[in-house]
């Protein structure tokens, strides 16, 4: 790690552990977002890092964006995932949108000011992304937005939402992307999600009902490319779940091993069992693995490889890694790791979406394989 | 399975219905809520099932670790929580009583217990004493016509509901100075100091039992001064066998939940079951489940009519919930974003049988059990 790196992890790793760490137990009990800790990441100048500085971006690299990621989800995923999507939003506003509207849209995230979401999925329409419904019709002047999108993260909160739709035919020409904003007329925010973990990320439905969007806000000012800029982040986008996942499996193993090492049990730590050691030092080379695959993905980015096997495989194996870990992890705390008196349990429920989210771990393989066969055609 | 009696047949017919009018509709909003389903636990005294194990002559149906086991995933599949209830009354507490107590002891509280009016619960684990629990020290000693008991019981399942509790103490230094007490609900000095709240099993509620000078008569010790660890051993097995158990109902749960989604979910213009992946998961998630069905009963089999066996029942323990996790959490997988959120079961389902991996014994005891017998010659040299 550079001086900066260093200098930011610790500056993070604090606001984390006076902001975030004494709340998250009763924010995940009762699926409380706080908008706050998000603006007070902008302090920090992380909210936009790999954005231009012109935009008030901090103009740094992948291999320093996935620290952070990595930092604060060692004291919260979901927070850490409100980041790493945020960011994805504006960067395919800063590779397709016309320069008014980065100019428009871009500062007030870069800032931390606001938050953006990205609205893919749909209720038929998940891994199948390119088949998705929801309509929207020219009119004069614009648009008019009809369907819904579910699983949106911090929906309710941000202000800026890039909303993929129909503008043609079937398939993934037929989309465009529109920039929506909360206070348009015809949006609005639906039945949030109850989940098994991530509770404190607000997620929810967000709905379309005739709503006007201005023809100023369609996406890079063309119709058509909105399926291509969406897929467009999500090489990236798996190299900060990656991240996010390694950050999680390090906090998981540093809180087991103090366990291990604290309690005692037929008069020895149990960290002294070798039934726990080889768990523990299994845990610790998984995610040492795991951990080098992201950095590598995200130097080969930053370095303008395209790689999208070593970003599929990344993701796939940091967060197949992140379930193992924290369930494992749970399991050397036995009894408490079971309880909400320790946040191992939240860890396991939080990891769990990780292997779902920005494509399932069964589209990671799809995509691994569709790249194997193309190296051996 | 082929080789059920008619008797347990019905029984498990008897609990899939039950399962499905009872359980099944309330276990997401006990869940939610983490509150018990009190009235479901009362209707399985209706049925008789909470004496399942115990002597006809208190109103218990004397069948085996068969009945219990079927009892045990038919409630599994449907509700996790009321069936962790469920054990920690009928065979944590009621069967040990009826094991180990004396006639009049069970005349006087197997009758209640079995018509639901009473619940039950067991007070072996401490604070500092979980996979050691014999280790224990919450301590009972000899006072003017009885005894004064001091000490904590930790993670005690049913404890809040709890009118009886029987409990392990201490009444000795040496390590198998253990002694058996029954406690009710009310004795001064006892009372529940803690609600602990868990990632899953929710509707089973868990406290920590406070026991500050509480005075127990003589009347209330079970057996002899010394005898928790003979009491303890007998129903060992038992205990391991049922809990895998509600890990059964859950895979089980998990497989039919699988399929039923892969007919209905449509990704690509074709539902999730023309995808190979899926395919995949689906096939090994049901050869596993039934593979574990068979092997559970087949010790449950042997268990009845032949004889007891802790290595069996400690790989019967050490199996079936942890690839129960394993298929909970593919199961989860393949739903995506829906497993991942409460309006599908999985993801309590997962949470649940978590605690199957620890409770009664973790894993690691379960491993360390199976090693020290296995290896018992081994290990003098």
């Amino acid at each position: 790690m550079n001086e900066l790196q260093t200098e930011l992890k610790n500056q993070l790793k604090k606001y984390c552990l006076d902001k975030i760490e004494p709340f998250m137990e009763e924010d995940d009990e009762k699926n409380r977002f706080r908008p706050e800790i998000y603006r007070g990441f902008g302090d920090y100048g992380i909210c936009g890092i790999p954005l231009p500085e012109k935009f008030g971006g901090a103009e740094l690299t992948y291999q320093d964006f996935i620290l952070v990621l990595h930092e604060i989800a060692k004291y919260s995923v979901p927070y850490a995932v409100t980041l790493s999507v945020s960011t994805m939003v504006q960067n395919i506003l800063n590779e397709f949108g016309t320069e008014a509207q980065k100019q428009k849209y871009l500062p007030a995230l870069t800032s931390g000011e606001e938050i953006a979401s990205f609205c893919l999925s749909e209720s038929h329409s998940g891994s199948d992304a390119a088949s998705l419904k929801t309509q929207a019709k020219k009119t004069k002047g614009g648009y008019i937005l009809n369907g819904s999108k579910l699983w949106i993260s911090t929906a309710g909160y941000s202000k800026t939402y890039l909303v993929m739709a129909r503008t043609g035919g079937e398939g993934s020409s037929g989309v465009s992307a529109f920039i929506v904003r909360d206070d348009m007329k015809g949006f609005s925010v639906g039945k949030k999600e109850k989940k098994m973990g991530w509770r404190t990320s607000a997620t929810a439905e967000v709905i379309f009902e005739n709503c006007f969007v201005p023809e100023e806000n369609l996406l890079g000012g063309t119709e058509g490319t909105g399926f291509k800029a969406a897929m467009s982040g999500l090489d990236r986008g798996r190299i900060t779940i990656g991240a996010i996942a390694c950050g999680l499996s390090e906090r998981a193993i540093e809180e087991s091993i103090q366990y291990a090492l604290e309690r005692k049990q037929f008069n020895q730590a149990i960290f002294d069992f070798q039934g726990l050691q080889f768990m523990m030092a299994d845990m610790a080379t998984e995610n040492t693995a795991s951990w080098l695959l992201v950095k590598e993905a995200a130097e080969q980015y930053d370095n303008k490889i395209k790689n999208s096997k070593l970003c599929a495989m990344a993701k796939l194996k940091a967060t197949d890694t992140a379930m193992k870990i924290t369930t494992d992890a749970v399991q050397i705390l036995g009894g408490v790791g079971y309880t909400s008196e320790y946040p191992l349990e939240r860890y396991m429920r939080d990891a769990k979406v990780l292997q779902i989210v920005e494509g399932t771990n069964q589209i990671q393989r799809v995509v691994i394989a569709r790249e194997l066969k193309k190296e051996f055609n | 399975m082929w080789f059920f009696s008619d008797e347990e047949k019905q029984i498990q017919k008897v609990c899939r219905d039950f399962a499905k009018k009872e359980l099944a509709p309330k276990a997401e909003h006990h869940d939610n809520e983490e509150t018990f389903n009190l009235d479901a636990f009362k209707k399985m005294g209706e049925l008789g099932l909470l004496g399942i194990t115990s002597s006809p002559d208190y109103g218990g149906a004397g069948l085996g670790a068969t009945a219990a086991t079927i009892v045990m995933e038919e409630f599994g599949k449907a509700c996790a929580g009321s069936t962790l209830s469920y054990l920690a009354h009928t065979i944590l507490c009621v069967n040990n009583i009826n094991s180990n107590a004396s006639d009049i002891q069970k005349e006087k509280y197997l009758p209640k217990l079995i018509s639901g009016e009473h619940i039950g619960c067991m007070g072996m684990s401490e604070p500092g004493f979980g996979s050691d629990a014999v280790g224990m020290q919450c301590k009972a000693t000899k006072a003017k016509d009885g005894y004064l008991i001091n000490g904590n019981k930790m993670w005690i399942t049913n404890a809040q509901y709890a009118d009886v509790v029987y409990l392990y103490t201490r009444t000795g230094t040496e390590k198998n100075d253990l002694t058996t007490f029954i406690v009710e609900k009310g004795t001064p000095g006892f009372s529940v100091s803690k609600e602990i709240h868990k990632m899953g099993m929710r509707s089973s509620p868990t406290g920590e039992l406070s026991f500050q000078n509480c005075k127990v008569s003589e009347t209330q010790r079970v057996g002899g001064e010394g005898e928790s660890t003979i009491h303890m051993m007998k129903n060992l097995e038992l205990e391991r066998i049922t809990i895998a158990g509600i890990s059964l109902g859950i895979a089980q749960a998990c497989v039919d939940q699988c399929i039923k989604y892969a007919g209905e979910r449509k990704q690509f213009g074709k539902n999730l079951a023309h995808f190979q992946m899926i395919q995949k998961m689906v096939a090994e998630m049901a050869s596993e489940t039934e593979m574990l069905r068979r092997f559970l009963y087949t010790v449950c089999y042997e268990y009845d009519h032949f004889k007891k066996d802790n290595v069996l029942a400690s790989m019967v323990k050490l199996e079936l919930p942890k690839r129960a996790t394993k298929i909970a959490l593919d199961a989860i997988q393949l739903h995506g974003g829906y497993g991942y959120s409460r309006e599908f079961p999985l993801e309590r389902m997962m949470r649940d049988n978590k605690l199957n991996e620890i409770g009664a014994g973790t894993n690691e005891v379960m491993i360390m059990i199976i090693a020290k017998n296995l290896l018992k010659d081994a290990l003098r040299t």
